[in-house]
């Protein structure tokens, strides 16, 4: 029964229930007075009517609720059970069938028609459905409520409430949920010991609350037994507007009180209320358009700040720092508005993991861990293609087969983690599974083949796993329908890196391998080293920055041709970027080494002057530009010049094809 | 440790919507399928929360919850009744036989929980 669809049997049920209501009205159309069938009947209804809007037959509910109220007022005597209403019913019964055959079909006039039929019948107009007004009136006042309030409650329990089952202690720890709570409790009315009933409640308390939830949400704690109970609630908060919210919370508590009265309040409707007046969803592009702007006040914001130092005047100079505060602060609102938790990312990989355990007959485990971590809405849309390849390749290269798996003495069912963690700026996504591994020497003879990497060319391990992202490497000795088509990881490690990533590859022969995705939390404004080239002005993501130094002019004299500093023992290329970008001015007398960094590799730039520190907003740059591949795009700066943003990862592969040239030739 | 739970309702589905929705919560749960049934299963086991339809055969909730508080080992334990919005009177009857709270059908997983959880404490 577990593996059964719930709709399913409630259609099975639903359908006994009609035959029981026929069979029902069938029988009182011989003896009109039959109680037992009447309550029969009803019952059917009253169940039918309840299930019917549990399960999304809200036509079948709507018009069932009319059938049953006009019934009943035939079970309570309040009207007789006629010939012409039993008839009335058995029609309404017909049609009930058709709404549950078609919850969706068009059965208004028909269900209109036989309401106004069973009025008649039944001599009354049947039912009204003011309690939905009721309800949204509470909700909407609910709503309007304002921030942080103080409260003094002051409440006594109905002394049957602990036999009754209410645990007074669960309330009190509900009322500590809704804020700041102090409690004094009453005992005065604790009778002497001898004649203290234990199953009775003597206390009442006292409470002082201070929290931003509505009126509403402290009496809901006390729901259950509100009718019963003696309860003081006073808004006591020490503002201002106290006059004003007064009547806005005497409106409250007489339509809460009315609600609650009629016994028409939905015990939830107000907190879901809540909830939407909580959130408002964004179109992304009004964001974007949002973000933008503030780019452009923190770039006017800094042009300010310059000017501003410039000159003496000290009334200037603090309208400028106030509002560099201000810029700042709307800068990291702005910035956590973007934010999305990675959870909207990972759902959508059950769909693909269960897909692809029924095609390759692999048995999977998919965990999932920090969904709540956050990251840039943009990073999120860009991450959606390399991690299905990332988890496809995992699944299809690195899970064995069942049988595969029992004989390594694994267990049968392959395990796949997809976990997020924040360190720093930056988002770890990490995919691992506890499949076979890679096999290095599989990779290194496949590279070879390929041509990726010279025959026994000496490699560090992190540089032989790398060779997977290489274009055109694949190991999959077949073609399967899911990857091994040998594009795919490449692509993964083109898209990381143009979101300023990096990926770290582990792998244990045997055990599984672990793909670690290294995101900046943001890529609308970086922090980024301000340096010069000739007479233009650079920007260097600070992230990639490892360390500036002096390129000595021995040293310089020394590297021309070859292009290489001597690090602490370490050869390191550089790429003058002067020569790059064809400057043709005079280069500075003492030229410097800005060195970075992708994980494992370094590169030198070499520039004419470090300027340091700059709070980057970064512009894209138009179409025009989309082939230009040494910068990913481009910043304002205070004094109202344009400095390109390099790309990083490019740079590195032009400085390690130029090592790769000079060992190829030396 | 898990709670029991004791769903009393003659409608097949219903039973079912509520035992998935408490499973999925951690909650252990037995099923009696009208008022007569519930009790047997109240003096068989023993129970933390009984949540139960008001309209049944056999034995109707309601005599129900008046049967069982009059049982030594439910008294205090939370009953929780299921009901509809036009079912004010039947709420305060309900109330008086000494039910704890209620849940106004239709519901969903979500409340269901948030009713357990509230008034198991």
């Amino acid at each position: 029964m577990d593996n059964l669809d719930p709709i399913a049997v409630f259609r099975t049920e639903a359908a006994e229930q009609l035959e029981v209501i026929e069979a029902g009205l069938l029988d009182l159309t011989r003896d009109l007075g039959d109680k037992a069938q009447i309550d029969a009947v009803f019952r059917g209804l009253h169940t039918l009517k309840g299930s019917g809007s549990m399960f999304g037959f809200d036509q079948l509910a709507a018009f069932t609720h009319h059938c049953e109220t006009a019934f009943d007022r035939v079970r309570k005597g309040e009207a007789p059970a006629t010939a012409e209403l039993i008839a009335a019913v058995l029609d309404a019964q017909g049609h009930m069938q058709s709404l549950l055959d078609q919850p969706n079909g068009d059965h208004d006039a028909m269900s209109t028609k036989l309401l106004e039929q069973l009025q008649r019948a039944v001599g009354r107009e049947a039912g009204a459905a003011h309690d939905a007004v009721l309800v949204a009136e509470a909700a909407a006042v609910a709503a309007a409520e304002p921030a942080m309030r103080t409260w003094q409650l002051d409440f006594r329990l109905p002394a049957d409430a602990m036999i009754n089952g209410t645990n007074p202690l669960g309330l009190l720890d509900e009322l500590r949920d809704l804020g700041e709570c102090q409690l004094t409790v009453d005992t005065r009315d604790v009778p002497a010991l001898e004649e203290i009933d234990p199953r009775q409640l003597h206390l009442g308390w006292s409470a002082t609350i201070v929290t931003d939830k509505p009126r509403s949400e402290i009496e809901d704690v006390f729901i259950f037994v509100m009718d019963d109970m003696v309860m003081e609630l006073k808004d006591v908060t020490p503002a201002i507007e106290a006059a004003a919210e007064a009547i806005v919370a005497q409106k409250t508590q007489a339509s809460d009180a009315e609600a609650i009265r009629d016994g028409q309040r939905a015990p939830t409707g107000d907190s879901k209320a809540q909830k939407q007046a909580d959130n408002v969803r964004v179109p992304a592009l009004r964001l974007d358009e949002m973000m933008d702007r503030v780019g452009e006040l923190v770039i006017a914001q800094s042009r300010l700040s310059q000017m501003a130092g410039s000159v003496t005047d000290l009334g200037l100079r603090s309208v400028s720092e106030e509002i560099e505060r201000l810029a700042g602060e709307l800068r990291d609102t702005m910035m956590v508005l973007r934010m999305m938790p990675v959870a909207s990312l990972f759902s959508r990989f059950r769909r693909l993991v269960h897909d692809l355990s029924r095609e390759t007959g692999k048995e999977i485990e998919l965990v999932t861990a920090g969904e709540a971590t956050e990251v840039d809405k943009t990073v999120i849309d860009r991450l959606a293609d390399p991690l299905v390849h990332l988890v496809r390749n995992s699944i299809d290269h690195g899970l064995e087969l069942p049988e595969d798996r029992i004989a390594a003495g694994k267990p049968a069912v392959g395990k796949v983690t997809l976990s997020a963690h924040q360190t720093g700026s930056e988002v770890v996504i990490t995919i691992k599974d506890d499949g076979r591994g890679i096999d290095r020497d599989r990779v290194r003879a496949k590279a070879e083949s390929n041509g990726l990497i010279q025959p026994g060319q000496a490699l560090s391990d992190q540089e032989l796993l790398q060779q997977i992202f290489q274009p055109g490497f694949s190991t999959a000795e077949k073609v399967t329908n899911l990857s091994g088509r040998g594009v795919g990881m490449d692509v993964v490690k083109k898209t990381i890196e143009a979101l300023r990533g990096a990926i770290d590859v582990k792998s244990e022969q045997g055990a599984g391998s672990e793909i670690a995705l290294r995101i900046p939390l943001t890529l609308a404004i970086i922090d980024g080293l301000l340096v010069r080239v000739g007479n233009g002005n650079y920007v260097i993501p600070l992230s990639a920055v490892e360390e500036c130094l002096e390129l000595s002019i021995e040293e310089d004299l020394r590297s021309r041709g070859r292009s290489f500093i001597s690090l602490r023992d370490d050869l390191v290329p550089f790429v003058r970027l002067r020569e790059l970008f064809r400057t043709g001015s005079e280069p500075d007398q003492y030229q410097k080494v800005v060195v970075i960094s992708t994980g494992r590799e370094r590169v030198g730039l070499v520039v004419d002057q470090i300027i340091g520190d700059h709070q980057t907003v970064i512009k894209s740059m138009s179409k025009l530009h989309d082939q230009v591949s040494s910068f990913s795009g481009a910043t304002i700066l205070g004094d109202g010049n344009v400095a390109l943003i390099l790309d990083v990862g490019h740079l590195i592969a032009a400085g390690q094809q130029q090592e790769a040239q000079l060992r190829a030739a030396g | 440790m898990s709670a029991n739970i004791l769903t009393v309702d003659d409608s097949a589905s219903i039973r079912m919507t509520t035992r998935i929705a408490l499973t999925t919560a951690g909650y252990s749960v037995t099923e009696a399928v009208d008022g007569a049934d519930g009790l047997e299963k109240m003096k068989a086991g023993r129970f933390d929360l009984i949540v139960t339809d008001l309209n049944m055969p056999n034995m109707d909730g309601l005599t129900m919850i008046r049967n069982l508080r009059q049982l030594p080992a439910y008294m205090g334990t939370p009953v929780i009744f299921l009901t509809t919005e036009s079912d004010g009177e039947l709420k305060q009857q309900a109330k008086a036989a000494g039910a704890t709270g209620w849940l106004t059908k239709p519901f969903d997983a979500e409340n269901l929980v948030k009713i357990a959880r509230k008034v198991l404490g």
